[in-house]
């Protein structure tokens, strides 16, 4: 048998099941992968105690006949969501020390569902970045990095933001990930690292007691090495909320059963404006590859056209960054959080202090940018601006879904870069969400399933995205381009 | 849009963050770069079109107006830098 840190979710579940182990040594397993890959600082806080503690009563409750669906399985948790007691930072210095009072409604239905937690993820600070490179807690290093582990000759990067959910799903150390995609945080590293991420339905997983980037973008959800595993994370993570006023009130369907396999006369659309100028040519060629085989299994791709595509990522780079100033103004050092003051410092001081010694160069750029784009005087320039041209990417994406059921795309314009790397020019790092950032705009859902390898080797993913609420859609045929494209090797590093 | 020092000293302070005098010229020219880049905006026609500012097609849903939450005053202060009877604590405001 694999060793049972290699198990999908979804089989690790069946072992349970059929009493071929006991939660809690499956839980033993995966402490021991975290601990093994600990060089790749994927963690940022281990709860290996908690862990036990938790698979100990799921044992219990699985002897006394009350398992519930994710009973037993060990999962990562990205440190963007607050967990009670337990360190809350969103890789942020100014965040450092926070223990939240309370959890998350994303982590509570996980609990609920029997999950068990290994630990808080890295990711960049406060989920801005595309390559996991901005946290305070150090850079995550993707286990597909040739070479030994600690000794690699190029470190590469996980892909942002939640790059330590990816990289601790592709190394083995955790069965899934939660994840949370304002732009594309879930689906780039997902690509990156060779596994599946799925961004849901804006409004579908609650929002509550997530740390806030973007509130109109951010969106939790699943990361796995399969797609069925994504679907059965997503089915316990989403759900109605009252304390988050854009939850949405819909029953949660069976996702699992979404995956059969049948898409024949499902029209995939083929967006004309996603081939980007400078593109390597293997992405066309994994883009291509994509569409013949959903061709053969009975789908007809359609040519469509989405017209404002080349100005999402600007508006992307106005509306975040606006939203982002408003939110970020909570962590003045007065309630919780860093505080630096002097003697005889008066208020404004220990504000512009606290703040400046707690926030990184890129959350205080957008800080900036988005104080900028809020400004008197600016306001019309910019943000409505922005927020005019949101809608008519929206409608684009409307009018598309009347000729087409799916989209299909890249997920990202290259496999992974190493750290050091695009970090000179901030436009640079900010073009590895090219493809993602339309579908959040439009708060439609989408997901990137691995689809094979680049000529250096490294994973590429493709990316489909969704009518509203119709993540079912995107999972079958998600589950169609995972068995055509076959499992991936594994990385060169695994726990 | 290019930004100037004393702007960007201006935008850190609205913003509430210290930025060293050294470090104005630096920022600004990365700040101006991003503007550039989100410039090509004002291409677009948006005459007569409705801004979006939110991804949710819904209305804000109602609730009964009632307290349904509170009284932990100790674990809202727990995470608090300074404290003093039951107050978060700040310098001196008013002299």
């Amino acid at each position: 048998m694999l060793a049972l840190n290699r198990l999908s979710l979804a089989a690790a579940r069946t072992g349970l099941e059929q009493r071929e182990f006991t939660a809690l040594e499956l839980t033993e397993a995966h402490i021991a992968a975290v601990e093994k890959a600990r060089p790749l600082n994927a963690f940022i806080t281990e709860t290996p105690e908690r862990a036990r503690e938790q698979a100990k009563a799921s044992d219990a409750r699985r002897a006394r006949g009350e398992a519930r669906p994710l009973d037993g399985l060990p999962i990562a948790v990205k440190d963007l969501f607050c967990t009670e007691g337990v360190q809350t930072t969103a890789a942020s210095t100014i965040l450092r020390g926070f223990v939240p009072p309370y959890e998350s409604h994303v982590t509570a239905n996980l609990w609920r569902d029997g999950a068990v937690m290994l630990g808080k993820v890295n990711l960049d600070e406060f989920a801005m970045g595309s390559a996991n490179i901005t946290s305070a807690f150090g850079p995550v290093v993707n286990p597909w990095s040739p070479g030994e582990l600690g000794a690699w000759p190029r470190r590469l990067v996980p892909g942002g933001s939640s790059g330590g959910s990816a990289a601790a799903v592709a190394a083995r150390c955790a069965l899934a990930a939660t994840g949370t995609d304002t732009g594309g945080s879930i689906r780039q590293p997902a690509g990156f690292c060779g596994i599946a991420g799925i961004k849901p339905t804006y409004g579908r997983c609650s929002r509550w007691g997530i740390v806030a980037f973007a509130s109109s973008l951010d969106q939790a959800g699943p990361m796995a090495r399969t797609i069925e595993d994504c679907a059965l994370m997503l089915g316990s993570m989403a759900g109605f909320d009252p304390k988050d006023s854009t939850s949405v009130d819909r029953p949660v369907p069976d996702f699992r059963a979404a995956l059969t396999g049948d898409i024949r006369g499902l029209r995939v659309g083929i967006p004309a404006e996603y081939q980007v100028e400078g593109c390597p040519a293997e992405i066309q060629a994994l883009w291509d590859r994509g569409v013949a085989w959903l061709r053969a299994a009975g789908a007809e791709p359609v040519a469509i056209t989405l017209p404002h595509t080349k100005y999402a990522l600007p508006t992307y780079y106005i509306v975040a960054p606006a939203e982002a100033s408003s939110n970020l103004a909570r962590y003045d050092g007065v309630r919780y959080g860093l505080r630096i003051t002097e003697a005889g410092d008066n208020l404004i001081e220990m504000y512009e202090k606290s703040r400046a010694a707690g926030f990184g160069a890129e959350v205080k750029r957008r800080i900036m940018i988005g104080t900028y784009v809020l400004s008197a005087g600016y306001y019309d320039a910019y943000y409505l601006k922005a927020q005019k041209i949101r809608t008519k990417i929206a409608a684009d994406f409307k009018t598309a879904f009347e000729r087409c059921d799916v989209i299909l795309t890249p997920t990202a314009p290259s496999t992974a870069f190493a750290i050091g790397e695009k970090m000179d020019d901030p436009i640079q790092m900010y073009l590895n969400d090219v493809f993602t950032v339309p579908a959040s705009l439009a708060g439609l859902p989408a997901l990137s399933v691995p689809a094979g390898q680049g000529v250096d080797g490294l994973p590429l993913g493709l990316h489909l995205i969704g009518r509203p609420f119709d993540e079912e859609t995107l999972i079958r045929v998600a589950g169609v381009l995972e068995g055509a494209a076959g499992p991936l090797p594994e990385p060169p590093f695994v726990a | 849009m290019s930004l100037d020092k004393a702007t960007v000293a201006k935008i850190a302070h609205l913003a509430r963050i210290k930025v060293p005098e050294e470090d104005q010229e630096h920022l600004a020219g990365e700040l101006s770069k991003i503007l550039q880049f989100v410039e090509q905006l004002s291409e677009v026609d948006t005459t007569g079109v409705a801004p979006m500012s939110s991804a949710a097609e819904m209305g804000l849903r109602r609730r009964p107006d009632a307290i349904t939450d509170g009284n932990y005053r100790d674990s809202v202060l727990a995470n608090a830098p300074d404290r003093a009877e039951g107050f978060f604590a700040v310098p001196k405001v008013v002299e």
